[in-house]
């Protein structure tokens, strides 16, 4: 099946700091595809890379076939790719529905002049978009908190409003910053009952990072190991279990490092 | 954004009293019913409101922090007096002043999308003090122009800012920026205040927020001059500095941020106060800014920040009584 995201040879430098070092991947539609690595391998960077907030040093990202490398991340989010942060960027001070609703806006096709008098096509734009989050935030179980205000969440709550406000956008390729960060086990647990939900009834291919291994290994289909921004294992959750290297860039070889 | 009352009362009412409202003051202008000190307060405070919603715009909602409204007002007037005194002169005020009124708003629109375009590589302390520096260029390029005056002002405007059309262009302000705040536009332009780089990735295009906000607040500040200059009838380019920005300012931090009735109250607030405290004469400009400062200690959004009066929230806004119970 062809690729829907593929990044070809990403260099990313930040002055003599080299974050990213010929990384290659793809992402195979319908696929949970996970990222692991050590801190500071170079992960949340190939993420602001691919989702646009970065300009790639060198190489080059695509989606669907065609070139993202360089749009700006509103454009890439209109094409179809949705993310979560690691620490959660909600609208802190709007409501729960304010939060989903500007990503909902996204589909939304009426110009500004054309708000400011109201005309009917604007009124009636809005009126949808109220529609689908509203539908949409019943489906996420926040029905009940639409008027509260994001930040006066509980911390579970803010992370399943994040990926809701993601799904909002209706991307095809959702990109998750360490979904179970600050979880405990029995959390972590419903959190990956909650991202099977999530692909089987809105059959949207993930790229997630996360460093809680037993998510990994027993929710992605495939995964690619980072360090030292390059890739040094990519496969199934067994193969990569499996591979020296990986073993070595996470417990250390016995004689040390050269 | 949180509202001051879940439930509307119904809107019949408020275009009743909008009715009324527009009812007197074509009352007032057609009979000469108030004096005119306090024909002169009342289209101060109409202009007052146009400039407070406008700025917060900017200042509130996007969350920047702009000084150079005064400046957006310096061209509006300007440019209104040329088109009623030196190019249009010979038409109707009926149409000639509603499109000088127009020009001046277009003319600080076109010159707030330039700052708009600047705002996109600076933020916060810088961007303010960018505008600072576009509020000296205007008022030195203006002091510069023979054509309109110069240093010594514009003299011979006439008087065609009555209450009436002050009370529409109101109106039309509260009601058109109403409008945009409840709309994808609107709440992109909060996204930006809100998390710049989330608001990106959620597919808003924070430049175009940037620019749909500088645009529209310049315009107001713009059509404010325009009613101002055919108020006063004589401008001159030391009346917009960075005291009149200030006011303004104070205006938008005492009302509220990021709200309507806040601007609305704000400019009720200072219009009136500034008056009443006329007797104290120098120490009034001790008392205001006082009530500045401890409002930015005990309320540092404004009296109304971030809340709204339900009239001015659309009625799509409410649940439907079935939704929820």
């Amino acid at each position: 099946m062809k690729p829907l995201l593929e990044v070809r040879g990403v260099t990313m430098r930040f002055g003599g700091l080299v974050a990213l070092s010929d990384l290659s991947f793809d992402v195979t539609p319908g696929h949970a595809h996970g990222i692991i690595g050590p801190n500071g391998a170079g992960k949340t960077t190939a993420f602001n890379v691919i989702t646009g907030i970065y300009a790639p040093t060198q190489g080059d990202v695509l989606f669907r076939g065609e070139s993202v490398t360089g749009c700006r991340p509103s454009t890439i989010a209109h094409r179809g790719i949705a993310r979560t942060f690691q620490n959660i960027r909600l609208f802190r001070d709007l409501t729960v529905f304010d939060n989903v609703r500007i990503a909902c806006d996204a589909h939304a096709r009426y110009s500004w002049p054309g708000a400011m008098i109201q005309l009917p096509s604007a009124r009636q734009a809005e009126k949808e978009t109220i529609g689908r989050c509203t539908d949409l935030l019943e489906k996420f179980g926040l029905g009940n908190e639409i008027h509260e205000r994001a930040g006066d969440l509980p911390y579970g709550s803010q992370r399943r409003l994040e990926i809701a406000r993601a799904m909002a956008l209706q991307p095809s390729l959702l990109l998750l910053d360490e979904p179970a960060a600050g979880m405990n086990s029995a959390e972590t647990l419903n959190l990956v009952e909650f991202l099977g939900w999530l692909r089987d009834h809105f059959s949207v291919t993930m790229l997630l990072i996360e460093h809680h291994m037993q998510l990994v290994m027993t929710f992605c289909d495939r995964i690619t190991v980072l360090d030292f921004g390059k890739t040094i294992a990519e496969g199934t959750a067994d193969e990569v279990r499996k591979n020296p290297e990986v073993i070595e860039a996470y417990l250390g070889q016995e004689d040390g490092h050269e | 954004m949180t509202r001051w009352l879940q439930h509307p009362p119904p809107r019949g009412v408020l275009l009743a009293l909008l009715a009324a409202g527009l009812a007197a003051c074509f009352a007032i202008e057609q009979f000469g019913l108030v004096d005119d000190y306090v024909r002169f307060v009342l289209i101060t405070f109409g202009i007052n409101i146009i400039l407070c919603v406008s700025l917060n715009l900017v200042n509130g909602w996007m969350g920047e922090f702009s000084v150079g409204h005064a400046g957006f007002m310096a061209l509006g007037a300007y440019l209104s007096a040329c088109v009623s005194v030196k190019w249009l002169s010979w038409g109707d005020p009926l149409w000639m002043f509603p499109l000088a009124v127009i020009g001046g708003g277009l003319m600080a629109g076109a010159v707030g999308f330039l700052l708009g375009l600047l705002s996109f590589k600076t933020r916060g302390d810088y961007l303010a003090i960018i505008t600072l520096a576009f509020l000296m260029i205007v008022k030195s390029g203006i002091e510069n122009i023979p054509y309109v005056g110069g240093p010594r002002g514009f003299l011979g405007i006439d008087n065609h800012t009555t209450l009436l059309w002050t009370a529409v262009w109101t109106v039309l302000t509260l009601w058109t920026i109403r409008n945009l705040v409840y709309s994808r536009f609107g709440r992109g332009i909060v996204a930006v205040r809100e998390d710049e780089i989330a608001a990106n990735a959620m597919g808003v295009d924070t430049r175009k927020a940037k620019l749909t906000a500088f645009v529209v607040s310049s315009f107001f500040g713009g059509v404010a001059g325009a009613l101002f200059a055919h108020q006063l009838q004589f401008i001159n380019p030391s009346v917009f500095d960075i005291v009149k920005s200030t006011e303004i300012l104070v205006m938008v931090y005492l009302g509220g941020v990021g709200s309507l009735a806040g601007s609305i109250l704000g400019a009720t607030a200072f219009t009136f106060l500034s008056q009443a405290l006329q007797p104290l004469g120098t120490w009034r400009m001790v008392i205001l800014p006082l009530i500045l400062v401890l409002l930015m200690i005990f309320r540092p959004r404004g009296i109304m920040g971030m809340r709204e009066f339900s009239w001015f929230v659309p009625q799509r806004e409410f649940p439907k009584k079935e939704d929820k119970k």
